[in-house]
């Protein structure tokens, strides 16, 4: 079996479709989920007789599947499904508006370092280095303690804690690529800096700013969830997949199906991105393909 | 060597300073500043804080204060827990060894289970082992370690009844297989996530070795397969990894927090959960640049524990 896999360095041509078909296939899956994943969140709420915030003290902890709840209540009767779908719009949102936002940040700053080089580019990747060092869910609710929580503050602290990636992609495209022909022609038309960093060199590096993007909303939901979970995100009575199992744990015992449907929903929306960003990777950019 | 390992301690000096700057910023973020534990209190008046602004020496010109800052943190002066007054450094040490014993167990499974994966994925590319593993790890960089614990506790406390669903010990017991039973949930929560890193790195490492000419070459001469694969492969493609437990070190420092809030286990993690929650910023700050100061020694330790083993790295 060993020695098969080792002869060869390439695999034999069905192997090699058949695995591109998987993986294109998980991502081709990765997007369907994430369209479901929208439109849910995006009409859902209008098809359900439930308001995602309406308090029925008496029908607390009404089971999934029984009677007029299809995911049941939580312990003040609110119906799971409606805080799930206003949940999970809550939660997407931040995770796609916290990556617009560190993608800006990181661009910019990957841009700079990258095109000047020298002290310019040194000092702003050291302190991209820096900032790494902090572990993310250390700096991130250090920073929510200094603030107040939120929709607008969770979703800037999560861009300030997550450019520093797309900094690091940007800023190696940008070093390559100011060395080519175009770049160079752009500057001998008189092209200023600045219009050869952002309409020349950031556009040919689109095919990993994508994937970084991509990736980054998986993270961004991820860490969404991290800070409200902890209780330092979104606030209840607004929903948010994260603080919709703030109190799961309490309840573990007498009602598990809230630890159940939000954790699914955070699971699904990350792997989902995840998977595209890889099928993304390996379609766009071969040479970024890892063996 | 000696050149490498001077210039990259520069390096690590240099980063220390601009993490240090940014802790200071952060204190100074915080309401009230470094003053926030006086401005606090209702029995101070504009007087006494301004005389005490005075005293801390506060009324300076900022660099010359963050100088002064990091003076005292080098001598190990971190200052004082607003709830007890306890030192900051000794309250961050007391709960040290409960992380340390918890990230510590984790990443022994992580490595073993990991690499094991790893190295079969890399030697059955494209089998169904391999896919699987694959698509598994992707799941597991997916779920949040929080959840997972919800699972295991419910799966494994509430309805089998066979680990502790939380705690470091048992109050009045505290014997070895005590101890040992309450760790096992939590570090296989932590786990999972760097079984899953250490898997998909250890893949891409062994794929990259055994495609190399000295492989074909060993396989030429005739030597047993078993002899090529350890001797030849597993110990080159195992060099790279050295790199990879600098690179998780962040990770895993995180993933221990969360693990120690699901299981109210008594490490720093849950300490800093627990500081944020008074507003204990001297022990919130003072966990942040601790572990910042950790994850910047791990990555250095990493690297020149990788130029020993690897010389190439020394030139470059």
């Amino acid at each position: 079996m060993a020695t098969a896999a080792l002869s060869t360095a390439q695999p034999a041509p069905g192997q090699a479709a058949w695995r591109r078909f998987c993986r294109h296939r998980l991502a081709l899956a990765g997007a369907v989920i994430i369209v479901v994943l929208v439109l849910g969140s995006a009409i859902g709420p209008y098809l359900l007789p439930f308001d995602d915030t309406y308090i029925d003290i008496m029908k607390r902890f009404a089971p999934p599947f029984s009677g007029a709840h299809i995911l049941g209540t939580d312990e003040l009767g609110r119906d799971v499904l409606a805080r799930l779908m206003m949940g999970a719009r809550v939660s997407l949102s931040i995770g796609i508006v916290a990556m617009v936002m560190a993608m800006v940040v990181g661009i910019v700053v990957g841009a700079f370092a990258g095109f000047y080089g020298g002290v310019v580019g040194a000092v702003l990747m050291r302190l991209v280095d820096a900032v790494l060092c902090f572990p993310t869910i250390f700096l991130l609710l250090a920073l929510a303690a200094l603030t107040e929580p939120g929709l607008v503050t969770t979703t800037v602290l999560i861009a300030a804690t997550a450019w520093m990636w797309v900094a690091r992609v940007v800023e190696a495209q940008v070093r390559s690529l100011r060395e080519r022909e175009f770049a160079v022609a752009a500057l001998a038309f008189g092209s200023s800096n600045l219009r050869i960093m952002f309409r020349e060199l950031v556009p040919n590096a689109v095919a990993p700013i994508m994937v970084a993007a991509t990736l980054n909303v998986a993270k961004a939901i991820l860490l969404e969830s991290y800070l409200s979970y902890l209780g330092y995100g979104i606030q209840p009575p607004a929903a948010s997949l994260g603080n919709m199992l703030n109190n799961a744990q309490i309840y573990l015992t007498s009602a598990p199906w809230l630890a159940i449907a939000p954790g699914v929903a955070i699971t699904l929306a990350v792997t989902s991105f995840n998977f595209l960003g890889d099928g993304l990777r390996d379609a766009l950019d071969p040479r970024m393909n890892i063996p | 060597m000696a050149r490498y390992v001077l210039n990259r301690l520069a390096q690590a000096a240099m980063l220390l300073a601009i993490v240090s700057a940014i802790g200071f910023a952060l204190l100074h973020l915080a309401p009230g500043g470094p003053l926030s534990q006086f401005a606090a209190s209702a029995q101070m008046t504009q007087e006494d804080l301004d005389r005490v602004t005075r005293q801390l020496g506060l009324d300076r010109p900022l660099p010359i204060q963050y100088l002064d800052w990091l003076g005292r943190m080098l001598k190990g002066d971190w200052g004082k827990s607003y709830r007890d007054g306890e030192a900051v450094l000794s309250v961050i040490s007391s709960h040290l060894g409960a992380t340390l014993e918890l990230m510590t167990t984790a990443t022994v499974i992580a490595v073993l289970l990991g690499c094991w994966i790893g190295i079969l994925g890399a030697l059955r590319r494209y089998s169904l082992f391999d896919s699987l593993a694959t698509v598994g790890a992707m799941i597991a960089l997916s779920i949040p370690t929080f959840w997972f614990g919800l699972v295991t506790i419910y799966v494994f406390s509430v309805t089998l009844g066979w680990l502790p669903a939380g705690n470091r010990e048992t109050v009045g017991d505290g014997s070895f297989l005590d101890l040992a039973h309450h760790l096992i949930a939590p570090a296989m929560v932590l786990a999972l996530v760097e079984t899953a890193m250490w898997g998909r790195f250890m893949r891409s490492s062994m794929l990259e070795v055994i495609n190399q000419d000295y492989i074909r070459t060993a396989r030429a001469k005739g030597l047993p397969e078993w002899r090529i694969l350890t001797v030849h492969a597993l110990r080159n493609a195992l060099l790279p990894m050295i790199t990879v437990a600098g690179l998780q070190f962040p990770t895993l420092l995180g993933g221990a927090l969360v693990a120690e809030t699901v299981f109210t286990w008594p490490g720093m993690g849950r300490l800093f959960l627990d500081s944020i929650g008074y507003r204990d910023y001297p022990v919130v700050m003072g966990i942040l640049m601790f572990s910042a100061t950790m994850v910047l020694i791990g990555s250095l330790i990493a690297d020149i524990l990788y130029a020993v083993v690897d010389p190439r790295i020394r030139v470059g």
